[in-house]
């Protein structure tokens, strides 16, 4: 009995061995090292043209949320194996900008790039391959079954009704959530936009820490409104909940979902062809079916659910800089006035 | 050791310094104690975790009782369901609780409307998650019982209740006071419950979190971290003065506690502990059964897809795969590296003073909340000159957090019964000039075989739940399986992460079955090659 354990114990080691050494093997193989906080369906889809144009570029991706995306290469700083970022929102570029973590590099037609979706610098840190932007979800079921008014504006949130009926992401935790903060200040002035959160807070059940959670919770029902992002809202839609994506009246806050190279000693050329393709017309063409703004015009039509007019509902004068700048101080006061602070109030 | 120590004293500093590395002092500790909303997220932590304390310890104290002083029926049953807890991750029960209680759940749409999301979720989550720990202190307490003492209370005509209070409660006295400190001190730390169910309640795991991985604030991190240590810390300490004081209570004299027949009592406590069973049997029932379901609540028929569900963005069915690994490799080289650490520290003859340090050092792990660890392993592995800065961002830095964060009952585990081989069997080899290796393999192994097993699977089971350490560790190419819970909660695909928890407790509960019918082979052994 005692030999067959220890054969036994002996049998796992070796195979957790030889797996543990073929995992680290496959992370040492030549080839890009790709970040992206892009949802995982889209970089499947996305990535398939460039592996029939590239067969021999090996692209290791690694996706996550903004967020942990963003925490984990200032953690990992100057070591991070990453040679691209793919598809992250500018204002966390920004972050990594002010790191001196990014080489300045411009991609083949960088010049059709609409000029608010990159860098303005001649050599930009950024390049943008589409816009997103806030939105409001309402699952028309509950909304039905609960008798609540039409929303068509971030106002109408504010009616009694909606009292613990919306959930909303955290901004300290979520970038969605912050772009609508950010972008209700720059819309109202800051005051004035303080003034609406203190208001809306009286009617959010919730902030939860991921962008997408809002929209999937409404989705299943387990909350009527839900403030989220475009794209999250509208492929819960299409997988067949209940749900109404609004883009409202005012207008929405909006980022942009951007590239940029990780300053290295040694740059890869693979990596430069990568973010060459990734705004090329063969990457435009499947972006466009998610987003309604893509950062080169497609001229073609909106997406459905989206805004009919997508560029009006972009704020204008959204100031990303100013944005990741002042991200920490807004942060503050976010934290300092709304969260965690509801069961104080009680 | 030091892979303990260096990281800690490093977390110890970062807490100190500005966002420029330059020594602040208190400066941090001060701008936390004074941001209003982060010190209310301390008090809602002490709230939930003494509330979490009083009833988690209240409802095992029963129930050890009715195990142990009662003639209730089907103890095995009652004993196995009451420990299913532990091999699920916490997530797992909040799950279960928005399946049950949430705005869509099934008690919900029957009318019961309770306000889950904040503190009674977190509080319910974490009595379910610390009810089994609490309960196998507290069995252990109940079953050292002096009869005697009860012979006499008999004759003298005390009644049972002035019994209870005189002898019963005194004599697991000590087991009640660490009970008490066990369960504070776990949901004190837990992070998986209150980032499923908190809602808005803010409690100090979900701030490190968010303040870690939402605004890349790591000094921050570290200031929650050091304050997270606290209550481990000194529970930790009462827990050493408490076990030093409670080995006189037994003497070889003593008689074993024997059950009085009473239908009545029985039938009470069989009801109570029945109860109890039905409860976190519906739990996690109800996150298998929501596991199947297609689109909770609008498409209620079933599927397998939840299951097949593969993404690199969660890591859906692979990171299960991916922890299996993780998992088994902390059980074997964790339980060797356990094992001969024990021994060594054991078996050296001389250097007290050393052996003294030693054990205390492996002690320690036992404090540290596992988001401390995790925080500390970022400085200590990602700064530029440490020579082991490869194993950051490689799966080996999961396995190290694992046999850090669990070192310390095992080593207990592996001490105690090395304790019990008698010294001769080593002064005999010594003598007969047979090397210690071969001692150690030929007689040390298979004598301590059961415990060696206990360490594997405990270690198993553990770093197939575990979150905290290993959230802010893993390699973006190599997620976990719990892990996996926390992201696909995080995005909202909450049948998903109900498919994972359901592995994973199916995992771990074969393992445990697999251990007890070995164990069991093993035992039989013994005897018959003892008679």
């Amino acid at each position: 009995m005692i030999k067959v354990i220890n054969l036994a114990i002996f049998l796992v080691a070796i195979i957790s061995l030889v797996f543990g050494c073929r995992q680290k093997s496959v992370a040492a193989k030549s080839g890009i090292v790709v970040y992206t906080a892009l949802e995982n369906e889209q970089v499947d889809k996305y990535l398939k043209p460039f592996k029939k144009e590239y067969p021999k570029i090996d692209v290791k991706i690694v996706r996550d949320s903004t967020g942990v995306i963003t925490a984990r290469l200032v953690a990992e700083g100057t070591s991070t194996p990453a040679d691209l970022i793919w598809g992250t929102a500018a204002s966390s570029l920004l972050i990594l900008k002010q790191k001196e973590m990014l080489e300045p590099y411009s991609p083949v037609g960088v010049e059709e790039v609409l000029p608010h979706l990159k860098d303005s610098a001649t050599s930009p840190h950024w390049v943008g391959i589409a816009a997103w932007e806030s939105a409001i979800v309402v699952n028309t079921e509950e909304a039905k079954k609960k008798n609540l008014p039409q929303i068509r504006s971030f106002q109408d949130l504010l009616q009694p009704e909606f009292r613990g009926q919306i959930i909303m992401s955290n901004p300290s935790s979520s970038n969605a959530g912050f772009l609508t903060v950010s972008g209700l200040i720059q819309l109202l002035g800051e005051e004035r936009a303080f003034e609406y959160l203190d208001k809306l807070h009286e009617n959010v059940a919730m902030y939860l820490h991921s962008g997408s959670a809002p929209a999937k919770k409404v989705g299943a029902g387990e909350f009527a409104i839900g403030i989220s992002y475009g794209y999250a809202a509208v492929s819960q839609k299409k997988k067949g909940y209940p749900i109404e994506v609004i883009f409202p009246a005012e207008g929405s806050g909006w980022d942009v979902e951007a590239n940029a190279l990780i300053k290295k000693e040694a740059i890869k050329d693979e990596a430069r062809q990568f973010l060459d393709w990734a705004i090329s017309k063969r990457a435009m063409d499947d972006l466009k079916e998610d987003y309604a703004v893509t950062s080169i015009k497609t001229g073609s039509l909106v997406p459905l659910g989206y805004a009919q007019d997508p560029f009006s509902q972009l704020i204008p004068n959204n100031d990303l800089r100013w944005a990741a700048e002042n991200r920490d101080r807004i942060l503050q006061k976010w934290i300092g006035k709304y969260d965690g602070k509801s069961e104080a109030k009680q | 050791m030091t892979l303990v120590v260096l990281p800690l004293i490093i977390l110890f500093v970062k807490a100190f310094e500005g966002s420029d590395g330059s020594f602040i002092g208190l400066a941090n500790f001060i701008q936390y104690f004074t941001t209003p909303n982060l010190t209310n997220s301390l008090f809602n932590t002490i709230f939930v975790s003494i509330t979490t304390a009083i009833i988690s310890v209240s409802l095992a104290f029963l129930y050890a009782y009715a195990i142990t002083r009662t003639g209730v029926k089907c103890k095995k049953l009652f004993k196995f369901t009451s420990m299913l807890p532990l091999f699920a991750p916490t997530m797992m029960l909040g799950i279960g609780l928005i399946y049950l209680f949430g705005n869509q759940g099934i008690f919900t749409h029957l009318g019961l409307r309770l306000p889950l999301y904040g503190p009674l979720g977190i509080i319910i989550s974490e009595v379910i998650y610390t009810f089994p720990q609490v309960f196998l202190v507290l069995l252990v307490s109940f079953s050292f019982a002096d009869n005697r003492l009860y012979e006499v209370a008999e004759v003298i005509g005390t009644s049972p209740i002035k019994t209870f209070f005189t002898i019963t409660l005194p004599s697991v006295k000590y087991g009640l006071i660490s009970s008490i400190f066990i369960a504070f001190s776990l949901s004190f730390t837990d992070f998986g419950a209150p980032k499923v169910v908190g809602g808005n309640y803010n409690v100090l795991a979900t701030d490190i979190y968010k303040r870690v991985v939402g605004q890349q604030d790591f000094i921050m991190g570290a200031v929650v971290g050091m304050i997270l240590m606290l209550p481990a810390i000194l529970s930790f300490t009462v827990d050493r003065f408490t076990q030093s004081k409670n080995q006189s209570t037994i003497s070889s004299k003593s008689e074993d506690y024997k059950i009085k027949p009473n239908k009545c009592r029985d039938l009470v406590f069989t009801a109570y502990c029945a109860v109890i069973n039905l409860l976190i049997l519906m739990l996690l029932g109800t996150v298998v059964y929501a596991s199947f379901i297609k689109l909770w609540p609008y498409d209620k028929s079933l599927t397998l897809a939840h299951y097949f569900m593969d993404s690199p963005a969660t890591g859906g069915i692979s990171s299960f795969f991916n922890s299996l690994l993780i998992a088994s490799l902390t059980a074997t080289i964790g339980t060797a590296f356990v094992f001969i650490n024990a021994y060594l520290i054991e078996k050296t003859r001389k250097a007290t003073l050393l052996k003294q340090t030693a054990y205390f050092l492996s002690i320690i792990p036992l404090a540290l909340p596992g988001l401390a660890i995790g925080i500390s392993f970022i400085f200590f592995f990602n700064a530029d000159s440490n020579p082991l800065k490869f194993i950051y961002g490689s799966m080996w830095i999961l396995l190290i957090a694992n046999i850090v964060h669990f070192y310390s009952v095992p080593f207990v585990t592996a001490t105690s019964s090395l304790k019990k081989l008698d010294k001769e069997f080593e002064i005999v080899s010594e003598a007969m000039k047979v090397p210690f290796y071969k001692t150690f393999y030929k007689v040390t192994i298979p004598m301590c075989l059961p415990a060696i097993l206990e360490i594997a699977v405990y270690l198993f089971v553990n770093a197939m739940v575990t979150i905290s350490a290993v959230i802010f560790l893993y390699p973006a190419q190599f997620k976990l399986a719990a892990i996996a819970i926390v992201n696909m909660e995080d995005a909202g695909d909450i049948a998903p992460a109900a498919a994972i928890s359901v592995l994973i407790i199916l995992t771990n509960v074969i393992v445990r079955v697999l251990y007890e019918l070995i164990n069991k082979k093993i035992m039989n052994k013994n005897l018959r090659s003892h008679v």
